[in-house]
Formats: C-alpha cells, sequence, structure tokens
C-alpha cells in the first residue's frame, strides 16, 4: 500500500526554498515531460538563467518579483512514498497563506542559509509550527557550498539555533547539512560533507509519519447540520475516536444523552465509522440538536466552559483589542465572545516577549489570551485532543487569528 | 479509512459547510470525470436527494459523446440541471476560429457571469484539483469573486483547519472547491471503486485516448492504449506527460491559464 505524507516547507526569503524543491523534484524524477524544457523557455524569455526554484514557479508575477506569494502544493514519488510538499512564502506580508499551507502538513522543512543564519522570519515559521501542532520537523541548513562545507561552522551554527528554539520547547526531529543547488546530502549522502553521519533529506522525510493517530481517544462529533429526509438525519464528522451503531452518546453542551440507531453513508452500510469520517446519525429517540453540538462518550468528556484560555496567533491589519468583540469559532461551533485579557505577548521573530499585560496584539503578535464567551463552549486541551483543541477568531468577518486552547480560563 | 474513505470525506464535509453557509448555491457539471466525481459526491453527502441545481455551462461545441452522457446521468441521477448559454455570442457566431482566448471568455466566462447574474446564486461548487495546473495549486477550498467576478488571488483569506470563513460584503459568489486535495490518479482510483460512470472518449481507441475532456475544436488526445479503468490507473502511475498536455488553451500563450483565471474561468 502507498504511504501519503504532506510536509510544508518554510524559511527566509532567498535562502533556497523552491531550489530546494525543484532539485527534489528533478532528483526523484518528478518532473513532467516538457517541464525543464518549458522552465529553461521561460528563463530564456525573461533573460534569466535556468534554476531548479523555477520549477516552482508558475505564476509570472513571482517570476518577475522572484519570491513565492501563495501556499501551492507540489506531488511527488520516491519508492511506494507519495509527498505532498505545501510551499509556503517567506514573506512576513503572505503569513495568513503561509499558516494556510502549514496547518495541513503533517511535517515541517524549515530551510537556513548556512551562510546568513538564523533570520527573521526562521524563528517565526518556526514557532508557528510549533504551534500548529507540527512535531515532526527537519531544518536544513542549506548552501553549505558558500560555507566550504565546513564541519565547524555547520555545528556552531546548529547549536545557536537549538538555543533559540529550546526556549519555546521547539525541538527539530534533524538538523541536516545540505546545498540545494549542488544536490548535496538531498537524496544520497553527501561526499563532500563525509563528516555528516546523519540522513539525507528524503532519508529523513522517509521515517515520517502521518500525523499522529487519533482514533483511540475518546468520541468527538461536531454536529454540521441536520437533514429532513424522511426521518432527520444529523450530520458531521468524526474529530477524535470512533461511533458504532447503538451506542450511548451524551450530547453538549446539552448534556442530552440519546442512543445511536444508525449510521448513515449514502450507498453503504456501515455500523462504525472512525476519525476522519463524514458521516450521518440517527438517534431512537428524539433530541434536540443543531449545528454546533458535539457528540460524546459518556467516558473521557471535554470541557465545556464560557471562558478559554489559549495561544494566539494575531495575522490581523488591525489590531485585537483587549474588550473587544469577536466571534470564537472551533469546529462547528460559532460563538460571540470578547478578549479579557491579553498576557505575556511576544513578537513571533524575536520570540522576545514584550509585555506581560497588553492592551491589544498587533499583527504577527503572539500571546496568551483569555476569551469570555456568550454561551458555553466544547473543547479539549490541544495537547489532548488537537481538533477541538483549536479555533479561529473572526473579526470583521473574516479569519483573522489562529489560536490553541490551553485551559480551561481561569476567572479573571 | 483507507486514502479514498479520506479524500471523500474532506470533500463532503466541505460540501456540507457550503451548503449551510450559503444555501441557495449550485455546482458546475462539465461532463467531465472532476466533476462528474463532483456530483456523485454531493448526491453522497446530501443522501441522493441533492437541494439545489447542477449547471452545465454549453459552448455548443462539446463533444457528442458529452452531451449524450449529460443526458442519461442527469435523467438516472434525477439532477435539476440548468444549461448556461452566451447566446447572443453564438449568435455573431463566436468560435475558436476567432482566437481561444476570446472564445473561452465568450462561450465559458461570460455565459456563466451572466448565468449567475441571472440567477443569484451565492456559491458554486466547482470539480478543479489543485494537482491539475499551477495556477490551480494557489487556490484555497472557499474562493471569493468580487463584482468584477476575478479572482484576487494576492490576498486570500487565511483557511485554518477546515474553518472556511469567507467575508461576503464584496464577494458576489463565493467559488467552493471540494476536490481540491485530490490528484488525477485519485479520481480515477475512486471511479473505479464506486462504478462512477465515465464518458467513452477516456477509454483509448486505436491507440488514442481523451485525458481531459473540454470542447472538440481544442481538445487532443494522447498517444496511448489504455481501454480500461485499470489501463488508466497503471499509465497513470507511470506517465510523465502533464494532465492537460492535449488542451489548447494552456499551451497558446504561457500565461493564458491564469489570465482566463482570474477573469473568472474555472
Amino acid at each position: 500500500m502507498d504511504e501519503y505524507l504532506s510536509f510544508v516547507m518554510v524559511g527566509h526569503i532567498d535562502h533556497g526554498k523552491s531550489t530546494l524543491i525543484g532539485r527534489l523534484l528533478y532528483d526523484t524524477n518528478s518532473l513532467p515531460e516538457g517541464k525543464t524544457e518549458e522552465i529553461k523557455k521561460t528563463c530564456e524569455m525573461l533573460g534569466k538563467k535556468f534554476e531548479f526554484a523555477y520549477v516552482m514557479d508558475h505564476l509570472d508575477e513571482e517570476r518577475e518579483k522572484g519570491i513565492t506569494i501563495e501556499t501551492s502544493q507540489i506531488f511527488f514519488k520516491n519508492g511506494n512514498k507519495n509527498y505532498v510538499i505545501i510551499d509556503a512564502p517567506g514573506h512576513k506580508e503572505f503569513i495568513k497563506n503561509m499558516l494556510t499551507g502549514a496547518s495541513q502538513a503533517d511535517a515541517a522543512v524549515i530551510i537556513v542559509d548556512a551562510d546568513e543564519g538564523v533570520m527573521e522570519q526562521t524563528t517565526r515559521h518556526a514557532y508557528l509550527v510549533n504551534m500548529l501542532g507540527i512535531k515532526q520537523i527537519i531544518v536544513v541548513l542549506n548552501k553549505m557550498d558558500k560555507i566550504d562545507y565546513s564541519q565547524e561552522k555547520f555545528e556552531n551554527l546548529k547549536n545557536n539555533l537549538h538555543e533559540l528554539l529550546l526556549k519555546f520547547q521547539i525541538k527539530p526531529t534533524y538538523v541536516i547539512p545540505i546545498s540545494a543547488i549542488e544536490g548535496e546530502n538531498i537524496i544520497k549522502k553527501s561526499k563532500k560533507m563525509d563528516w555528516y553521519s546523519g540522513l539525507s533529506v528524503i532519508e529523513a522525510l522517509d521515517t515520517f509519519k502521518k500525523m499522529v493517530e487519533i482514533e483511540k481517544m475518546p468520541l468527538r462529533m461536531p454536529i454540521q447540520d441536520v437533514y429532513d429526509i424522511g426521518e432527520k438525519i444529523y450530520v458531521g464528522k468524526i474529530e477524535s475516536g470512533t461511533i458504532k451503531k447503538g451506542m450511548e452518546v451524551v450530547i453538549l453542551p446539552s448534556e442530552e444523552t440519546a442512543k445511536i440507531k444508525s449510521l448513515e453513508l449514502y450507498g453503504s452500510d456501515i455500523i462504525e465509522a472512525n476519525v476522519g469520517r463524514s458521516i450521518g446519525i440517527t438517534f431512537t429517540e428524539d433530541v434536540n440538536i443543531k449545528r454546533g453540538a458535539v457528540i460524546c462518550e459518556q467516558n473521557g468528556k471535554p470541557e465545556v466552559s464560557n471562558r478559554i484560555t489559549a495561544n494566539i496567533f494575531w495575522m490581523g491589519e488591525k489590531p485585537l483589542d483587549k474588550e473587544e468583540r469577536i466571534i470564537y469559532k472551533s469546529t462547528t461551533q460559532e460563538i460571540n465572545g470578547t478578549v479579557e485579557k491579553i498576557k505575556n505577548k511576544i513578537n513571533s521573530s524575536s520570540l522576545e516577549v514584550l509585555e506581560e499585560e497588553s492592551k491589544k496584539l498587533e499583527g504577527l503578535e503572539a500571546a496568551e489570551i483569555i476569551i469570555k464567551l456568550e454561551k458555553p463552549a466544547v473543547f479539549d486541551d490541544f495537547n489532548h485532543i488537537p481538533p477541538t483543541g483549536r479555533f479561529v477568531i473572526i473579526k470583521d468577518g473574516i479569519v483573522q487569528g489562529g489560536g490553541i486552547i490551553t485551559s480551561r480560563g481561569e476567572a479573571a | 479509512m483507507d486514502r479514498l474513505d479520506e479524500l471523500e470525506s474532506k470533500s463532503i464535509y466541505v460540501i456540507r459547510e457550503a451548503y449551510k453557509e450559503y444555501g441557495n448555491v449550485a455546482a458546475l457539471w462539465s461532463i467531465g470525470k472532476d466533476s462528474t466525481t463532483l456530483v456523485w459526491l454531493i448526491r453522497k453527502a446530501f443522501y441522493g436527494k441533492v437541494p439545489f441545481p447542477f449547471i452545465h455551462i454549453d459552448t455548443t461545441f462539446k463533444f457528442k459523446e458529452m452531451y449524450e452522457f449529460r443526458e442519461k446521468y442527469a435523467k438516472e441521477w434525477g439532477l435539476n440541471l440548468l444549461i448556461a448559454k452566451n447566446q447572443k455570442a453564438l449568435d455573431e457566431s463566436m468560435g475558436p476560429d476567432k482566437g481561444k482566448f476570446e472564445c473561452c471568455t465568450k462561450l465559458k466566462t461570460i455565459a456563466l457571469k451572466d448565468f449567475i447574474n441571472e440567477k443569484g446564486f451565492k456559491a458554486l461548487f466547482l470539480g478543479i484539483r489543485r494537482d491539475e495546473h499551477g495556477i490551480r495549486a494557489k487556490e484555497r477550498y472557499f474562493s471569493p469573486r468580487d463584482d468584477e467576478f476575478k479572482w484576487n488571488y494576492k490576498d486570500q483569506p487565511p483557511e485554518l483547519w477546515d474553518q472556511y470563513t469567507v467575508k461576503k460584503d464584496n464577494a458576489t459568489h463565493v467559488r467552493v472547491h471540494p476536490l481540491l486535495h485530490w490528484s488525477e490518479l485519485d479520481i480515477w482510483e475512486y471511479v473505479k471503486r464506486e462504478n462512477i460512470p465515465a464518458v467513452d472518449l477516456y477509454f483509448a481507441k486505436d491507440g488514442r485516448r481523451y485525458r481531459s475532456i473540454g470542447c472538440y475544436p481544442c481538445t487532443k488526445p494522447i498517444e496511448s492504449n489504455a481501454g480500461t479503468l485499470d489501463d488508466i490507473i497503471h499509465e497513470l502511475k507511470t506517465t510523465k506527460i502533464g494532465e492537460r498536455s492535449g488542451r489548447a488553451q494552456d499551451k497558446e500563450q504561457a500565461y493564458m491559464m491564469q489570465k482566463l483565471r482570474m477573469l473568472g474561468y474555472m
């Protein structure tokens, strides 16, 4: 059976992200026929030299500016493993695109120019990747050719990086010295860096697994909608656990209990469904359920509270103010609320704490906040059950912040 | 759950979210393999009782096999099928001989634009996929279009964790892409598993088959001996030829596809 893994590729501008992606595609023989010629032609037209980076850049605008604006997805295959590279832009103006891409990834590759060292976006990306709950991280120190494949310089940089990231308990799984342009340590071990005994990029990727299975966790099925087609079918996606015909469930936040009469999947007869499945259910008795209710099991119930403590990252153009009214949205729950407290505000690039107590959160800043909700929300600690432990903040009709829940909100 | 179940569940989730959010929606059915898979998934999402219509944008230049397929399955599946045509342009004898870009714009983009304005749909389902073409890799699941029908790919709202909320103020309608995460191979494997019908043109005859179908003057077959679903799946696992290599609109100009999409092309 073929395996699938998606990883996000992030890095500071010009640290060689597109070159590495182009190289991975080229060296795994994954470029479509005619692609190399097409890129050659386009480069000639624009008066540029052929570069692996252009494999990625499909938009003329990107080619002209030489930067990646949007998140795009590239597919390649190595052995029986299918990879999806989520190429996320490095520029801070496009951070929401980077987050969009990274939130769909099983793993992350952070690219750092070994000559330039850690830059503004390096730490920000590392922080965000960690916030999103991605634990499989490769840091590649690129452009080793520019520093004569020096082991000493590599070790120094690696130590600096570890120190910086450890402040936030971010631990890369692998740190690999590479040269994307020369193809060193990408597929095979580099002969030019015989002092390095670790894995190549592709070998490291091959050790990664799809995001931790949450099948064994307690059931969470947020209701999406109710369809009345002869009988009432309650539809939703199972975010955690397993649902079975005949199962006794509790519906939160109402605390109503009910028994599952049937599972409804058009065209199939099933009695059990697992995490990730979009399913419909019917109950043996009348229930009063609307969108936003969460179907759970009696053992291992989630938290229900109208106050939430969370770590959030703000990406709005306008700041998020204390006492401001916002919409909290987690799975299918959408609840009005206000920001009660903003604590330990940090600069997402330097990772420095800016203020212990703040009145507002500017774009690209992160903080711990307490949100007071008008109605109780059903949630979990992010580290326990990620899908019900994360949320977005909607302001002026659009998603402007993302957060992970660390605990039930303490009284302000 | 296997991979196909996962793909299916994610698509059904997106379909149900969009219907819940916008209510007044429709789905585009081009009769090709992707949008037919989309029709299949929509029928699954609503247990066979789809509460909204399907639109076929008819340039009148489609293959006859496509019209036959459309009539047969629209009836068999009980679809509420609406046909959109730019009759004015057709009366003025618009066709690919007037220029391919011009023809696509008039007979597809404008035909759709006028139809949506007339019907007032708030959201449209489209069966596009990320791996199809470079520019499509930039798409989101929910993609708002402004008054000019344009796609501002430079400033798209973030999509975190299945949260697709989109501001509706300056958007005339929202494009919804439930198949975004599928690959061409996934589609065929799913078509096989689910027994979804496909237009005959996809299967090889005399050493040639169509890998992507559109209007007959602008679509060319590829060399292939893949006469069955299994053959096609095998071919895709080994080929290095791009899926849309037979589609003129992608080749004629380096950036034509991007320009078309900016203007509201599917």
